[in-house]
């Protein structure tokens, strides 16, 4: 395994290879690193959102040369990139939409790990580290949309931060540090533009923890069964790197489309105007892929002496803390929903669910939306915090197929399975 | 937590007072050349929507982030088609402060394409106190800063209608059935007649309207052509690139399978 790779007999590579083994380490994990062979297309996301985090950081290190974190100028600034910098729109549209796209990758990624029982023994960890990802990513666009300073960005920083005043007892401090000084001014959007730099390249290392622990057990499979052995397996390359390919190449035509003839379609319009501390927006409504989390934010009622607020923060960081620790909720020990006749169900249930508290977040809570909220945010948690554990013990799963070759090639690998 | 309640509770009685005017009429479906994933602009059109806002917006809303040059063909997008020779002449009828010069003192020279186009007041406090209060917004990015774009625009240039009898204007307002709110600072701006068009086009208040609004469109992106074209190279190319990925993923695949 230590030894240079077979196919590249090249001497130079060899002599490399033998003081660094970067070809062997490609060999092992990119070409006989084996995966189960019956990956269905809801598996290249993982692959996409990579890609997502490698165009996000290239084309924002390209706008951070042309763009001026300064209250007075960022809004200009970023005009300027639009108009006078060559291909500059292009760069911000690539940038803007990408936050987007990468949110999509990555929620059809995580719902994927649902779906088919990914974060269960042996993958906790790999699950878990996933979850700091998102919550990572999470941050980075919260501050990477203050950044062009307009009244979305500025409003939407306000209500954020001050969400932290709502933690007791040093509440108020921590966001007097978030702020830089007493409101959102420019010591906010100083120090928002040095995280943004930051935090994308803390997400490239935790994504190789990720990877690490991925590449531990081999990824899970549409059956959730362990791979039996070499017939169970092929090799990532080419196999996966083709699909990938593939699926990159639809992933992109979709993402084109919203960069050349919808660039602005999920923005907030507000959002081109400056930001003015004097004005606030009719309504205050983050980028689509928080407004889940906003309508569970704002649903939640005072509860005995917590008050609202309190509350709302507790729910909003609770619907991701129900995350970590999903793989000890659920008790089933079948991953693949496949096999599982009532969680299938309940999947999609939460998959609407979601989809409600999106519906939600994006309007007043008030009257039927408030309602509504509600509804939706009880049936999260309950899923969780209690469907998820009793479908565990109550549910009866359908017969688990003997191994994954025999259920892909249905008795056609027989003689495979006797070597 | 005091700014946070004040925040939620100035956003509450905003929208409450948006809920209750929510009874603007749908905006009119009218298109314009550059809609659609081929759309370009009709330069003739932007002209005259460049006349319209040289002789009637000009003298209170600016133009912040355009340049002279940008009209001309050295301009992002390639400008409105003005030649390099029309963009001088035009920058040259601004006065442009410059300096300090060598004695240390500010002049007035005239402007020079590469000067920003020249705003009607100097800060916001002349515009407000020029206004009644009011300030004219900014127009370069207006048809991205309005849910409804260009034809929002369009909508509100026509929308001057006398107020129904029972509702109470402020002074100096004027209904708009568009505006939010319908209480408008700004005077109906555009009437039939308002501007004579150089090239002879009928100078209807909605010729006006739509021609106005084709020009904003195009201050607030003059890139927007230039993104139409690629898309479509891009398109062209990624359908090819995914067909020949199919393949070829087929081709691997067809062993395992």
């Amino acid at each position: 395994m230590a030894a240079a790779p077979a196919k590249q007999k090249s001497k130079l590579v060899g002599w490399i290879d033998h003081r660094l083994p970067i070809f062997s380490f490609m060999e092992h994990e990119l070409n006989e690193y084996p995966t189960p062979r019956n990956l269905n297309y809801w598996w290249n996301y993982g692959s996409l959102a990579g890609i997502m985090l490698v165009i996000m950081i290239a084309s924002g290190i390209f706008l951070a040369m042309a763009y001026t974190p300064h209250k007075d100028m960022a809004f200009d600034s970023v005009e300027r990139i639009m108009r006078d910098v060559n291909y500059g729109w292009l760069l911000r549209y690539i940038h803007m939409n990408g936050a987007s796209m990468f949110f999509v990758v990555t929620y059809i990624h995580i719902f994927r790990g649902l779906y088919f029982g990914s974060y269960k023994e042996p993958r906790e960890l790999l699950w878990i580290i996933g979850v700091v990802i998102l919550l990572t990513m999470m941050a980075t666009a919260f501050m990477g949309y203050v950044l062009p300073w307009g009244q979305m960005s500025y409003w939407g920083a306000t209500v954020i931060t001050n969400l932290f005043s709502a933690i007791p007892l040093v509440g108020d401090w921590i966001v007097t540090l978030l702020w830089g000084g007493f409101t959102v001014d420019n010591p906010t959007l100083n120090r928002f533009f040095s995280l943004h730099y930051l935090l994308p390249f803390v997400i490239v290392g935790i994504v190789v923890l990720h990877l690490i622990a991925l590449h531990q057990h081999g990824s899970n499979n549409p059956l959730g069964i362990d791979r039996k052995g070499p017939q169970d397996s092929i090799p990532f390359h080419p196999y996966y790197t083709v699909k990938d390919l593939f699926g990159l190449c639809v992933f992109l035509l979709v993402y084109a489309a919203f960069v050349f003839y919808a660039p602005n379609l999920l923005g907030d319009p507000a959002n081109y105007i400056p930001a003015n501390p004097l004005q606030t927006p009719a309504e205050i409504v983050p980028e689509w892929y928080f407004l889940p989390f906003y309508a569970i934010l704002r649903s939640v009622p005072n509860i005995l002496f917590i008050p609202a607020k309190l509350a709302g923060v507790l729910a909003m960081f609770g619907a991701i803390g129900v995350l970590f620790i999903l793989p000890w909720l659920d008790r089933s020990r079948v991953r693949s929903a496949t096999f599982r006749p009532l969680y299938k169900w309940f999947f999609w249930v939460l998959v609407l669910d979601c989809l409600v508290l999106g519906y939600v977040g994006a309007n007043r809570p008030e009257g039927m939306f408030l309602v509504l909220g509600r509804i939706a945010t009880l049936w999260y948690f309950f899923h969780f915090l209690i469907l998820v554990p009793l479908l565990g013990v109550f549910e009866r799963p359908r017969p688990l197929p003997t191994s994954i070759s025999s259920a892909v090639l249905k008795g056609a690998a027989a003689p495979a399975m006797e070597k | 937590m005091r700014k946070f309640a004040l925040a939620l509770a100035g956003a509450a009685a905003l929208t409450v007072g948006a809920a209750q005017a929510a009874d603007e009429p749908s905006l009119p479906k009218v298109t314009w050349p550059n809609d659609g994933v081929f759309g370009t602009f009709d330069r003739a059109s932007l002209q005259r929507g460049f006349q319209i806002y040289k002789e009637v917006c000009s003298n209170c809303h600016a133009l912040q982030h355009l340049h002279y040059r940008d009209l001309g063909p050295g301009g992002p997008g390639g400008g409105i088609g003005f030649t390099d020779e029309e963009v001088k002449a035009l920058a040259e009828q601004a006065q442009v402060t410059d300096g300090p010069n060598d004695q240390g003192e500010m002049f007035q020279r005239p402007g020079r394409p590469y000067d920003p186009i020249a705003r009607p007041f100097p800060n916001e406090q002349a515009a407000r106190a020029a206004n009644n209060g009011a300030l004219p917004p900014d127009l370069s990015l207006i048809t991205k800063a309005r849910e409804g774009g260009a034809r929002y625009v369009f909508a509100l240039l026509q929308g001057y209608t006398d107020p129904p009898p029972d509702m109470k204007m402020g002074t100096g307002m004027n209904y708009n059935l568009y505006f939010p709110g319908h209480q408008i600072a700004m005077p109906q701006p555009l009437s039939d007649g308002q501007v004579t068009f150089s090239d002879g086009t009928p100078n209807t208040l909605t010729q006006e309207a739509y021609d106005i609004a084709a020009f904003l469109t195009w201050a607030a992106e003059p890139t927007l052509e230039v993104r139409h074209r690629m898309g479509t190279k891009v398109f062209l190319f990624l359908l090819v690139l995914t067909g020949l990925f199919y393949v070829v993923k087929r081709k691997v695949w067809a062993e395992v399978h």
